[in-house]
């Protein structure tokens, strides 16, 4: 079975890395500029000039992908950094101080967070502050808060009750340096298979939020906006909108696999997190 | 009874925390939401008038207890858009949202339970990896994308569905299901995936234990044992789940109510965010999240139904 986890894991790293490197190049090269407009050129079916031909508004498709794949892993990643950044503390925070009523706080809000609906909330916040990517990636960063601060404290309550963590107490370091130093880099393989998971849902939330138009804004292309873009000129450019949606299938995909390789490389016991 | 009071109180709370984040999310952010609905060009009389019709001139805490005590005897205020009670137009398009959910909800489980049943069955074997890999895929497709390849092939190239559109029950109970089965399928195959999946390891969990041994031994075949004694004992994650999928159903049909112009209560809430009336997204969303809130209460009640050993906690 490590075999299976080893190829799950070169696959999903090889579809997820080249969608996150066609993103990085489109920061210096794409074929055409996405922000100039050819009317003349609409809709034009792949060719030797446009790889995957061009969109309703003479835009090169494989330029488009490119850039969208830009926005689409810039917003879920930053989402991630939102989630590991303040639900990986709070989760320390709580397991350091069982029981007591931080701990409690901590997890009836997480309770709380998990009730909503994310979508509903993300379109609450996304319509309340007006849509844009910033609104989008907070709207979907709040959710990871408390995925990030539940596994942190299930894994490090674990670790609490262990002998070496009791040499460090014995030792005189005070529980933030204990969780610091001994707890984080014990959940950080955990933290990263999760992450993982994170990183694969967000970038189909933006596409959800993008596709209704609350998230990114043109002229920013985004798959979620190729494809409402798309749906006008469906009916004799199915390619428009099938693209874009490869795209995010083949990069969650690969996401997915990713994490389920690393979940089998780094503790075969880990028990897959219920989405 | 100690454990149904527990989740009593719980669901009592979080129904009143939903109501004060929601509430301050809509009223109390924006700053005044009178202006916010009526957008930059407004005068200062309409705007005055608008916030008389809100009862805006009250305080927060008059306004909030207003809003919840309101909703508790089924007055959901009143939708500045459409001039009418949001009470009758949630009652119009709730017969379009719940049924979509349920239909969603069955076709989801009669697809993944044969699904996950097979897959543990054959576990580690041909079947197993096939159904495996398409749950892959089924969660990596985002419901909406799905959706439209589902209108290009069945409704567009063999005019089998309509492509959008709701004739409402007056038209016929299958004129309506017929409107119903392409969004129902398109929010069914991702989370009949993540059933699949979550079913198949709550039955592998299961086939280790001593009871499906005694069965074997007494002669049922492995199939047989899953399906009579392992099922049972593989419900506890398969209620969460189902429970969770409630809500990622009811938010999900937001987006494809909108993909097939379905008139729900997703697209309820989407016209009332692009025309900014408050009213309707604050009760609306209170709503939603009071279903999900309720549905978790009644999984954990059907927890202690399925597996007796809960109720003495």
């Amino acid at each position: 079975m490590a075999g299976r986890g080893a190829v799950q894991l070169w696959i999903g790293a090889g579809l997820s890395g080249f969608f996150c490197l066609a993103g990085l190049l489109s920061l210096v090269w794409t074929p055409y500029d996405v922000t100039v407009l050819d009317i003349g050129n609409k809709l034009a079916p792949p060719s030797a000039e446009h790889l995957l031909g061009t969109d309703h508004l003479g835009r090169d498709m494989l330029s488009m992908i490119m850039a969208g794949a830009r926005t689409s892993i810039a917003v879920a990643l930053v989402a991630v950094g939102i989630g590991i950044g303040l639900g990986v503390p709070l989760g320390l925070w709580a397991a350091a101080r069982k029981g007591s009523l931080t701990d409690e706080i901590v997890m009836r809000g997480n309770d709380l967070v998990f009730a909503f609906p994310s979508l509903v909330i993300a379109i609450l916040i996304t319509a309340v502050f007006g849509p844009s990517a910033v609104n989008a990636i907070i709207a979907i960063g709040i959710f990871n808060i408390p995925v990030f601060a539940r596994v942190a404290r299930g894994a490090a309550l674990t670790l609490w009750t262990q002998d070496f963590i009791l040499a460090a107490r014995v030792a005189g370091k005070k529980s933030a340096r204990i969780s610091v130093e001994h707890i984080l880099p014990n959940i950080a393989n955990l933290l990263i298979v999760q992450g993982t998971i994170q990183f694969s849902l967000g970038i189909l939330a933006e596409a959800g939020l993008s596709y209704v138009g609350l998230g990114t804004q043109p002229p920013t292309p985004s798959w979620g906006r190729m494809l409402a873009d798309a749906q006008t000129f469906f009916y004799g450019n199915p390619s428009l909108a099938i693209l874009p949606g490869l795209a995010i299938v083949l990069t969650v995909l690969g996401l997915n696999l990713m994490g389920d390789g690393l979940r089998d490389a780094l503790d075969p016991r880990l028990q897959r997190s219920i989405r | 009874m100690g454990y149904i009071l527990s989740r009593l109180i719980s669901l009592v709370v979080s129904l009143a925390a939903a109501s004060v984040v929601i509430f301050a999310a809509v009223e109390v952010v924006p700053g005044d939401p009178a202006a916010f609905m009526l957008g930059l060009n407004a005068s200062e009389d309409t705007i005055a008038a608008l916030r008389a019709e809100l009862g805006l001139d009250g305080s927060v805490l008059e306004r909030y207890v207003g809003w919840v005590g309101g909703m508790l005897t089924g007055d959901f205020g009143t939708s500045y858009t459409y001039r009418v009670p949001v009470a009758d137009l949630v009652s119009q398009r709730i017969v379009v949202s719940l049924p979509l959910a349920g239909y969603a909800l069955l076709l989801s489980t009669l697809l993944a339970v044969p699904a996950g049943l097979v897959a543990a069955a054959w576990r580690g074997r041909a079947p197993d990896y096939g159904i495996m890999a398409a749950s892959q895929l089924g969660i990596a497709v985002p419901n909406f994308w799905f959706a439209m390849l589902l209108v290009l092939a069945f409704a567009i190239t063999w005019k089998i569905f309509p492509a959008g559109g709701f004739p409402g029950w007056e038209a016929g109970f299958w004129a309506g299901m017929r409107a119903l089965t392409l969004p129902a399928i398109a929010l069914a195959l991702p989370q009949a995936a993540i059933l699949a999946r979550v079913l198949r390891s709550a039955l592998i969990e299961q086939t280790g234990q001593d009871y499906i041994r005694t069965a074997r031994a007494k002669g049922l075949s492995s199939g047989a044992a899953l399906r009579r004694h392992g099922l049972r004992n593989a419900m506890i994650p398969v209620l969460t789940i189902l429970g969770l999928q409630f809500s990622f159903l009811l938010a999900g049909a937001i987006i494809i109510e909108n993909v097939f112009f379905l008139p729900g209560l997703g697209r309820l809430i989407f016209q009332g965010i692009t025309q900014r009336d408050l009213v309707v997204v604050e009760s609306v969303t209170m709503l939603l999240v009071c279903a999900v809130i309720v549905v978790t209460f009644l999984v954990d009640i059907a927890y202690a139904l399925v597996d007796p050993r809960l109720r003495r906690r």
